[in-house]
């Protein structure tokens, strides 16, 4: 059974998926994309009819990845027994076509120009030690903020962000973040309206001395229609847009922004229901001839392309990289080899604040409405003595105070019973919430495998996530949760309540899903799996799009960036490699 | 594609046909999709409605007991507001455990299920089955402690016990007395402050009670009213009782 071949396989069909699509069947290349999940859109899917709906979105996972299908196995250190993830918790991950980008919130972030060249930059800054510390192994980008800009500016005009520049070619701008690197341009429309919350916790900061501003957000602040002619509508705030679907065409994501154009053309097609089982290679594992996948009825096909673009979150990147045999398997003993280096995460924490007087409505939420300070993210602040590199943004956000998953009620209550009861009675309304967003940095031992034991239901080995903090994350969040606390204590509540990430990391409770790396850029193939433009090392006609090429993560939401970094990785596609397909860059 | 591959896929398509026919679930099918945006008229993916006639479908009598006892204490009844019994917090539990997600449907649940370390996180059967497991063990422990199976004792003692499952400190054998202890008042809460179009938050009296307007859709009118309290009552996803047609 034979089938025709296209120029490009697209494995995975979220945020990164479509947007390689979009662009390449732009550049006039048949391409074929596949979802291991099903075709959905707002009004059939989440419409505003019952897309409120807290239980069923959140706690039964309707819209994420389902582990029952998909999972991996788990342990905190290499000496330990890794055991499957058997229920989603920390991170959420989607499946279905839009993947994880029809239910995230929204956030659109630039990382720093220095979080682009932070082990240099640190090197500088504060020495070898510190960035050799607790067996770290962070790495420049082989790009740079300055080449990355055009690309996040496209982004935001794709996702209409509403925001407030902070840093327009070099000027400061007021109300914006003063400690962002140049921005060619505005963001396409204003901030969102802000809530009472956030605007307590704005006045308070900037009273302390800090430098708040608004939250980028893909939500919309007014009308928008995006470069492609896909329009969207302006945002309701009902508090029901993380981890759920938008009914309202008001979150930007690959339905409300892309596929309304890609769909129509002759030169796409979209497999759903299909699982990638590996990339298929040459004998000499030199070249891709396409991938072998299996559909609902379990019948194994081969598609044969010239080109495939893994693009099914980083997780399923890396593994498919590790079972196709693309690139060489890292070694944490020896600190060898590339393909699943340097996983990482991020590392996050919070304070509530109560008031007696105050009733701050909390419900009212969008996914990215809030007021943020990122006056101690990256190396906006001096780390001397500090113990730590890295930092992350703080602030108060609305995301909607949704009752089974936010009730928050002061230090020592009960955790149930009356006295439980009460306290959230007497709370609920009267509460802001102020949350920081910390990076990880990479460590020798915190990486990804193929695992020895646990297998999935196609018979594939599961991939094995090795990952737990380390003394620096725990120092800069112990860092970043007091800024938080003095912000608190300044806003005149009644009281605040300090809620420090401690201990082991615990894949159970929600952080967040910014699991990165573990196919990481890097400037020679000894440092990365893939080059600068996504472009795998080994087997140059595969390109390898997601978080997975971030060498270390940084205190930003990741999407903008893996954005940008995929659009760098296009423009080289487009404008070089068909010419002369081949290595990006000399090895 | 050499004669090598083809063998290898054949080998492994025989593997994955029997394990994906079970998996799969129903709505899945293959689609090619070309030249086209999807829609369905008339068609969404809206929550299936519960079984509300009365009783309970998955709940022994004993189980029953227990789980009306033990949400009683986790939400009692008193002047600030519904307990879970007045918010039907049993029945929301037993048509959970009855459906889909007593069965799993979004859990990892392939056997062998070795001991982890706490951060590793769930590693039981499926709700149901913990639930099933779970209660005859708890009330055989609270008979050996207590005297009585936790349904018979008074409410201090049932505090008592309540707090021996929080802390790990009640011996159930093969049950993770901790593990359940959370399950069970995730649970709580879930019927408590979930829609009622779940059989529980019965009148939504929970909302009312804390403040929280339910599935509304535009709170735009709202946003700048800082300090002001909501005016409208609480929706869900199916309306509001007094929506509903009588007789």
């Amino acid at each position: 059974m034979a089938e025709p071949i296209v120029d490009v396989v697209i494995v995975g069909f979220g945020w990164t998926g479509a947007i390689m699509a979009e662009a390449l069947t732009a550049a006039g290349l048949s391409v074929l994309a596949f979802e291991r999940g099903g075709w959905r859109t707002a009004p059939n899917d989440f419409a505003t009819t019952f897309d409120q709906d807290e239980l069923r979105y959140m706690w039964r996972h309707h819209l994420f990845q389902n582990v029952a299908h998909t999972t991996l196995t788990f342990r905190n250190k290499p000496d330990q027994a890794a055991l499957p993830m058997r229920r989603l918790g920390s991170f959420l991950p989607g499946a279905g076509v839009g993947g994880g980008g029809v239910h995230w919130n929204g956030q659109v972030w630039r990382f720093l120009p220095s979080d682009f060249k932070a082990r240099s930059h640190n090197i500088e800054r504060y020495g070898a030690d510190a960035v050799n510390a607790n067996d770290m192994t962070v790495q420049d980008y082989p790009v740079t903020y300055e080449e990355l800009e055009p690309h996040y500016d496209r982004f935001d005009k794709l996702c209409g962000v509403s925001g407030k520049a902070g840093n327009l070619n070099g000027t400061i701008q007021p109300g914006g973040n003063p400690f962002e690197g140049p921005r060619s341009h505005e963001y396409p429309n204003p901030p969102l309206i802000m809530t009472y919350g956030p605007s307590l916790f704005a006045k308070a900061a900037a009273d302390v001395g800090y430098h708040p501003f608004p939250h980028p957000a893909a939500n919309m602040s007014r009308p928008y229609t995006n470069p492609l002619g896909v329009q969207l509508a302006q945002c309701t705030y009902c508090g029901f847009c993380e981890k759920f679907g938008c009914g309202n065409d008001s979150k930007s994501s690959p339905q409300t922004t892309i596929l309304p154009v890609l769909m129509p053309r002759p030169n796409f097609t979209l497999r759903t229901y299909c699982e990638v089982m590996k990339v298929e290679l040459t004998r000499d594992r030199k070249h891709a001839t396409g991938v072998s996948y299996v559909d609902e009825n379990g019948t194994l096909r081969f598609q044969p392309a010239n080109m495939v673009i893994l693009s099914a979150f980083m997780l399923e990147n890396v593994r498919l990289m590790l079972l196709s045999g693309i690139g060489p398997p890292y070694d944490p003993k020896t600190g060898t080899g590339t393909v699943g280096k340097n996983y990482s995460y991020q590392i996050t924490s919070s304070v509530n604040v109560f008031y007696d007087d105050k009733i701050t409505n909390p419900f009212i939420g969008a996914g990215a409405l809030g007021m943020i300070i990122d006056d101690f993210n990256g190396d906006n602040f001096d780390h001397r003595g500090l113990g730590f590199i890295g930092g992350g943004y703080l602030g108060a956000l609305n995301t909607g105070a949704r009752p089974i998953e936010t009730h928050p009620v002061p230090d020592k209550t009960p955790k149930w019973g009356a006295e439980f009861k009460r306290a959230v009675a007497a709370n609920y309304l009267k509460t802001v919430p102020i949350v920081t967003h910390g990076a990880v940095m990479s460590h020798r031992n915190n990486y990804v495998d193929l695992d020895p034991t646990w297998r999935d239901r196609l018979g594939r080995p599961m991939l094995r996530m090795t990952f737990d903090f380390t003394d620096n994350e725990h120092k800069m969040s112990d860092y970043l949760t007091e800024k938080a606390a003095q912000i608190g204590r300044a806003m005149g509540g009644r009281e605040i309540k300090v809620n420090k990430r401690s201990g082991d990391y615990d894949i159970s409770p929600y952080q967040t899903t910014h699991t990165t790396g573990g196919a990481i850029m890097g400037a020679d193939p000894k440092s990365g799996a893939i080059n600068r433009y996504l472009q795998s090392w080994d087997v140059p006609n595969v390109f390898v799009a997601g978080a997975n090429a971030f060498p270390q993560n940084a205190g930003y939401n990741p999407m903008g960036t893996v954005a940008a970094l995929s659009y760098l990785s296009l423009d080289a596609i487009v404008n070089r490699y068909l010419k002369s397909p081949g290595p990006l860059v000399d090895a | 594609m050499g004669r090598g591959l083809t063998r290898r896929l054949a080998l492994c398509a025989g593997g994955a046909l029997s394990a994906l026919a079970w998996l799969m679930p129903v709505r899945a099918i293959a689609d090619t999709i070309r030249q086209r945006l999807p829609w369905g008229a008339g068609q969404s993916d809206r929550p299936d409605r519960i079984d509300d006639r009365p009783g309970y479908i998955f709940l022994t009598p004993a189980e029953a007991a227990f789980i009306e006892a033990a949400t009683a204490r986790l939400i009692p009844s008193d002047s600030t507001g519904p307990g879970a019994i007045e918010a039907d917090v049993p029945r929301f539990i037993d048509r959970q455990l009855a459906g889909l997600y007593g069965g799993g449907d979004h859990f990892y649940l392939q056997a062998p299920f070795p001991n982890g370390l706490p951060t590793q996180g769930w590693q039981m059967p499926a709700p149901a089955e913990v639930y099933r497991a779970a209660i005859p063990a708890i009330d055989r422990w609270a008979t050996a402690t207590y005297g009585r199976p936790f349904a018979a004792l008074d409410p201090a003692t049932q505090d008592a016990a309540l707090k021996a499952l929080e802390d790990g400190k009640a011996e159930l054998g093969a049950t993770n007395a901790k593990a359940f202890f959370v399950l069970l008042l995730q649970n709580t809460l879930e019927g408590y402050f979930g829609d009622p179009i779940y059989g529980g938050n019965r009148d939504m009296g929970a909302w009312r009670m804390i403040g929280f307007p339910g599935a509304r859709y535009d709170l735009r009118p709202y946003v700048s009213r800082f300090g002001e309290p909501y005016s409208l009552p609480p929706v869900g996803i199916s309306g509001r009782p007094e929506w509903r047609r009588r007789g």
